[in-house]
């Protein structure tokens, strides 16, 4: 694979897109690695939360957030036990995920994508089954699963939204991650993971309902729960940014008021979340809905699309009252009250909110 | 004859390492005295540290003799190094001494300027003094400097409750935070855990000592020393050569590390003669021995010592042998007792993390960061609620302290004592009744007195009715009798506070804390009627957040009246009641917003209480007399009587609240008599069902009838109505219909009767009219008197002549 085709593709691997930075790093590294692991623990921190090093190669920050969640997760790799990624959409699980496999294996492909319809094949191994009718069983007509790749290598496999697997499916992992072997009973043998394997596995906790762990399986994962970003700078940033890149592949050109209202949107959602305005003097109820930043995100994408095809071409408190109310009210009888004592309570007193206040009486009415 | 052998033994105060290495030096010297940093007045009440009884957490507590509100406490946790030394010297039969400055001194003085409580982890840190040292002291004097004289500090009574907070004033010099940023550490805490805390003693208990003296004597050739610390230094080098001159010829001196080098050398007599000279005359002061709790040392503000982990901390001093595997197993139990499924594999996993952890970050062992992320991520499933509770109770911890009944009386019993005198209240055992009039001086104290005490759970005071009137709101009945159990009651609550005064604001502010709406509306009344300027504030803060979280309507709905009628109060009492407004107008606006959502779907006794509530809102909200809020809240109950239901009584507002609705509507005149006429009709007319009807009339009717006198059309309506229903629903109706007339007054009833005995009502009477003309002079002669009893300046003739009151 050469550098002019991967730069062709839409977007490339983490490993490949940061390779110059791993390479760095993997130089500069002179602490214990676990084996099997291209950095050491710190390294592979430091690679997601950002430094500088002897040489002056800056390493760029993966991850926004606190220094402990990255050093949780790096050190649970480093254990043989299991790492889960718990929050809610948009917090960054994903991106977390696939970089520290790409820090410590140097490949984040060992991917199983978790859906309603995960077969077990997808976890354990399936057969070829022309191999299988000529042959019989054999080594050859096994295909094997990202995870059985992982063991025999020693490397890092993902699991992605763990809970939306069947939970007969996930139980198929409690002896691969307890036992750490994988039996082929129809070849009479099994496969035994080598040092250096482990998995990260991702869940969306608002989702937990819908095959909750069990708890035999719960007991092989380290928690860590992925927050949300702790302040509103640093939330207006990754929604600007977000939405910057969202704007350029829709064509949206950039319209005018547009930092002023993505602060706004982010400032509702934040307070509505934490159920506290951001002054930290009066507490407001907490709707339903997640509220997360990627929802942020689409609020501002569809007030830009809206104030482009419909409006005058100026982002304006009408074009994204529209879109919070939808994001807030998911339930129309709590939420509402929820939303309309915010309105009432904080929008209606705070300085230059005047025309934020009335378009969100004018739609929630 | 050989000099004596002066040892000096730096430490850091609360420090388990400090204490661990204090009590390997004393076993290793065997002196024969002790010296320790602290108040020489207690020097006498050493020796209850021996008693069995006595168990630490304990502080010393100090305290201005006829000002008990002036304060200072010495917290002595068992892994401070001070009461390692207090426990070795009874232990050993020598005796020990304070050789701080006296108390009286260090009070006159006030507190330390550079001692802030913006700055917490200043205080927390090695030297800081701030830990057993006047830093603690109950005064928020933040304006005193050194060198002001004792009436320049006068403070403020009771501000030193805990949550009562100084002003910033500069952080002094942090030296373990200094000596942290040379290592090139960031956190200072968690280095002085690893080079001081977790190490494990070597060979030779005294080399910490010298090594920690080398470092600080570096620091302060760098850093200024306080005029503050250069006096309290020079008086523990008078007391340390008096300990000489005393003839003891091994001395151990436990004192802050910050200080050794200042007490290594010894300047002339002279020069610590003329430091001390500056000081300010002595205060009579008294000194005792208190409980304390570990919660209270990891306060940051008012009497806490700003350790973040005193329970760690316990755990690292009683626990030497394998501290992170006892700690994991102790949060496993914690966490299995409140059901959290944590088996023995966690235990080893969190403890296998924790290491890991601290190998990642480069820290000799893990210390209380690592164990905590470790329990979060293996046994709390990441959630930082069940962390919390670890937090809560093993981190910080439960643990009470307990003094002997040798220990000298609290000073809240020597204020109540004060008060009962000025007062002329004697405690007596018999029963006997109080009458207040609250507009003198004298009785509005008492009846502040019995309010604060009830308050803290003395009820030698209980409110009785009153015999004369009932409604007057500046005579107070009580009924008095003193039992002896209040005398412990008494100890109890000198957690709180020294005075009446400042342990009835603690006790509010912590109440606060954990009480519902409805409990937290009492207790604002209870503050204004007790006089408690300081814990309003936090009452009032706290009780805006429950109502601002509270989804029920009918909490918010029980809440206001109460709150309106502590406003009412606070009037009588002439207390600042803008923060009460507030929230009371914040209360009225919520509940505008919930309360057409929570009058849907009711059943019939539900609606019925929901009536009350409604009634008791309405009239709160006149007695707000906020017009803006009077606007919506009548547009909310028009909001109401326009809610009728449309498939089945479940979707809209019982009749019986549309009724009501349309009635405070009608009795504010926002709407005419006609106009509620006509709303009768629609209610009445064949679509509505007749159950429906029948609230609704019971809601407009109930509580004064004679409008249906007044409006003969009205009555029409109603008795067409009534005439109209088929036989089988009548026998429904009757319970409804009963209720209601038999809720009117007795002539309106029989007025109705006969009128309706009368015959046919629809026009007649109408056109009847009055049987003569008004005479205009003898109405005019009413109106004075009028005015009078309602209390109005300019006579206004009521709409509606037959409204009661209210």
């Amino acid at each position: 694979m050469t550098t002019e085709t991967t730069s062709e593709v839409l977007r490339q691997h983490a490993e490949d897109a940061f390779a110059e930075e791993l390479a760095a790093l993997a130089r500069h590294d002179d602490r214990v690695r676990p084996e099997r692991w291209r950095l050491s623990p710190w390294a592979v921190a430091t690679y997601l939360l950002g430094g500088e090093l002897a040489d002056g190669t800056v390493i760029t920050p993966k991850y926004i957030g606190p220094r402990r969640v990255i050093e949780v997760a790096v050190t649970t790799l480093a254990t043989d036990r299991a790492l889960l990624l718990l929050g809610v959409p948009g917090t960054a699980k994903t991106w977390v995920s696939e970089h520290l496999a790409a820090a410590i294996s140097g490949d984040s492909t060992l991917l199983v994508q978790g859906t309603a319809g995960t077969p077990e094949e997808a976890v354990r191994y399936g057969w070829n089954y022309a191999q299988l009718l000529a042959h019989g069983p054999s080594e050859d007509a096994l295909v094997p699963s990202p995870l059985m790749r992982a063991m025999r290598d020693g490397q890092i496999a993902r699991v992605e939204e763990l809970t939306r697997i069947p939970a007969d499916v996930q139980d198929s992992l409690i002896t691969i991650l307890s036992e750490k072997t994988l039996p082929v009973p129809e070849l009479g043998s099994e496969v035994q993971a080598v040092r250096g394997f482990n998995v990260i596995a991702t869940a969306n906790d608002r989702d937990r309902g819908v095959n909750e762990l069990s708890s035999a399986l719960r007991r092989r994962f380290n928690t860590v729960v992925l927050p949300l970003p702790a302040t509103l700078e640093e939330e207006v940033e990754i929604v600007t940014r977000r939405v910057g890149q969202l704007g350029r592949s829709l064509d949206l050109p950039e319209l005018p008021g547009g930092a002023e209202e993505i602060r706004r949107v982010v400032t509702v959602f934040r307070e509505l979340r934490a159920g506290l305005t951001a002054d930290g003097r009066t507490k407001v109820k907490t709707p339903s809905g997640t509220l997360s930043t990627a929802e942020a995100i689409s609020v501002v994408t569809n007030g830009l699309a809206l104030a482009t095809h419909f409006g005058d071409g100026v982002l304006r408190a009408g074009d994204v009252a529209d879109g919070i109310v939808g994001a807030v009210v998911r339930d129309p009888v709590a939420d509402r009250q929820v939303w309309r004592e915010y309105v009432e309570g904080v929008v209606r007193d705070r300085d230059g909110w005047k025309d934020f206040y009335r378009a969100a009486r004018e739609v929630s009415a | 004859m050989t000099a004596a052998q002066v040892t000096l033994l730096g430490v850091r105060h609360h420090g388990p390492g400090s204490a661990r290495a204090v009590a390997a030096a004393l076993a290793a010297l065997q002196p024969d005295v002790v010296l320790v940093e602290g108040p020489p007045e207690a020097d006498e009440l050493t020796a209850l540290a021996a008693e069995k009884d006595m168990v630490p957490p304990v502080a010393l507590l100090a305290h201005v003799s006829d000002d008990p509100a002036r304060a200072a406490f010495w917290p002595f946790a068992e892994f401070s190094p001070e009461w390692v030394a207090l426990r070795h010297a009874a232990a050993a039969g020598v005796p020990v001494r304070f050789i701080d400055l006296p108390a009286g001194q260090s009070l006159a003085l006030g507190r330390r300027g550079a001692e802030s409580d913006a700055d917490p982890d200043a205080e927390s840190d090695a030297e800081s003094d701030a830990e057993s040292d006047p830093g603690s002291e109950t005064g928020s004097d933040s304006g005193a400097t050194f060198g002001a004289d004792g009436a320049s500090e006068e403070q403020e009574e009771g501000s030193g409750v805990p949550g009562g907070t100084s002003g910033p004033a500069p952080a002094p010099v942090d030296p373990i935070a200094e000596l942290a940023a040379a290592a090139g550490h960031p956190d200072p805490e968690a280095w002085w855990e690893d080079v001081i805390e977790h190490r494990a003693p070597g060979d030779d208990p005294l080399a910490p000592f010298a090594a920690l003296a080398e470092a600080m004597a570096v620091l302060r050739e760098h850093h200024p020393v306080e005029r503050r610390d250069e006096i309290r230094e020079a008086a523990m080098r008078q007391q340390i050569r008096a300990a000489r001159r005393a003839g003891h010829r091994t001395i151990a001196v436990v004192c802050g590390a910050w200080h050794v080098p200042a007490l290594a050398v010894m300047p002339t007599v002279a020069h610590d003669r003329a430091l001390l000279a500056e000081l300010p005359k002595k205060l009579r002061t008294e000194l005792t021995w208190v409980p304390w709790t570990h919660r209270r040392l990891s306060q940051h503000t008012g009497y806490g010592a700003g350790i973040d982990s005193p329970g760690w901390y316990h755990h690292l001093y009683t626990t030497p042998e394998q501290p992170i595997a006892r700690w994991m197993t102790k949060v496993a139990e914690l966490l299995r007792a409140e059901d959290h499924p944590v088996s023995s594999a966690h235990v080893i996993e969190a403890i296998r993390l924790a290491d890991a952890l601290a190998v990642m970050r480069g820290r000799p062992l893990p210390g209380l960061t690592e164990t905590l992320d470790a329990v979060r991520a293996v046994m709390c499933d990441g959630s930082d609620i069940a962390l919390a509770l670890v937090h809560e109770r093993l981190v910080v911890g439960d643990a009470l302290g307990e003094v002997p009944d040798g220990a000298p009386a609290v000073p809240l019993q020597r204020d109540l004592t004060r008060l009962q005198r000025a007062l002329r209240l004697k405690p007596e055992a018999t029963s006997r009744e109080l009458v207040l009039d609250l507009r003198k001086d004298l009785d509005a104290e008492r009846s502040r007195l019995l309010h604060r005490l009830r308050l803290l759970g003395l009820h030698w005071g209980r409110p009785v009715r009153d015999s004369v009137q009932s409604t007057g709101t500046f005579r107070e009945t009580w009924r008095l009798e003193w039992e002896p159990e209040y005398s412990v009651r008494l100890v109890e609550a000198g957690q709180w506070g020294t005075t009446v005064l400042g342990a009835a604001t603690g006790k509010a502010v912590s109440d606060a804390a954990t009480a519902e709406l409805t409990a937290l509306t009492e207790l604002a009344e209870h503050c204004l009627l007790a006089a408690l300027p300081d814990a309003l504030p936090e009452v009032m803060r706290r009780l805006a957040d429950r109502a601002a979280l509270d989804t029920d309507a009918g909490h918010l709905a029980t809440a206001l009246p109460a709150l309106v009628r502590t406003l009412r109060y606070g009037d009588v009492r002439a207390t600042d009641t803008s923060a009460l407004t507030a929230v009371a107008v914040g209360l009225a606006e919520r509940l505008c917003v919930a309360l057409p959502a929570a009058c849907t779907g009711l059943d019939a006794d539900g609606a019925s209480a929901r009536r009350t509530e409604i009634d008791a809102v309405h009239q709160a909200i006149a007695l707000l007399a906020d017009t803006a809020i009077g606007e919506r809240w009548a547009g909310t109950l028009a909001a109401l009587a326009a809610r009728e239901p449309h498939g089945g009584p479940a979707t809209g507002v019982p009749g019986l609240l549309r009724g009501r609705a349309v009635r405070l509507l009608l009795d504010d005149g926002r709407i005419d008599t006609a106009e509620a006429g006509r709303r009768l009709g629609l209610v009445l007319s064949i679509a509505s069902g007749p159950l429906d009807a029948a609230g609704w009339v019971e809601g407009l009717v109930s509580g004064g009838g004679a409008m249906l006198l007044h409006d003969p059309a009205l009555l029409g309506l109603l008795d067409t109505w009534l005439c109209g229903v088929p036989a089988e629903t009548f026998t429904d109706l009757l319970p409804i219909l009963r209720r209601t007339f038999s809720s009117l007054e007795t002539g309106v009833r029989h007025t109705i009767g006969s009128r309706v005995a009368a015959g046919p009502l629809n026009t007649s009477v109408l056109e009847k009219g009055p049987d003569a003309e008004l005479d205009a002079e003898r109405a005019d002669a009413t109106t004075p008197v009028l005015a009078l009893l309602l209390g109005v300046r300019r006579p206004v003739i009521p709409r509606q002549s037959d409204r009661r009151a209210g």
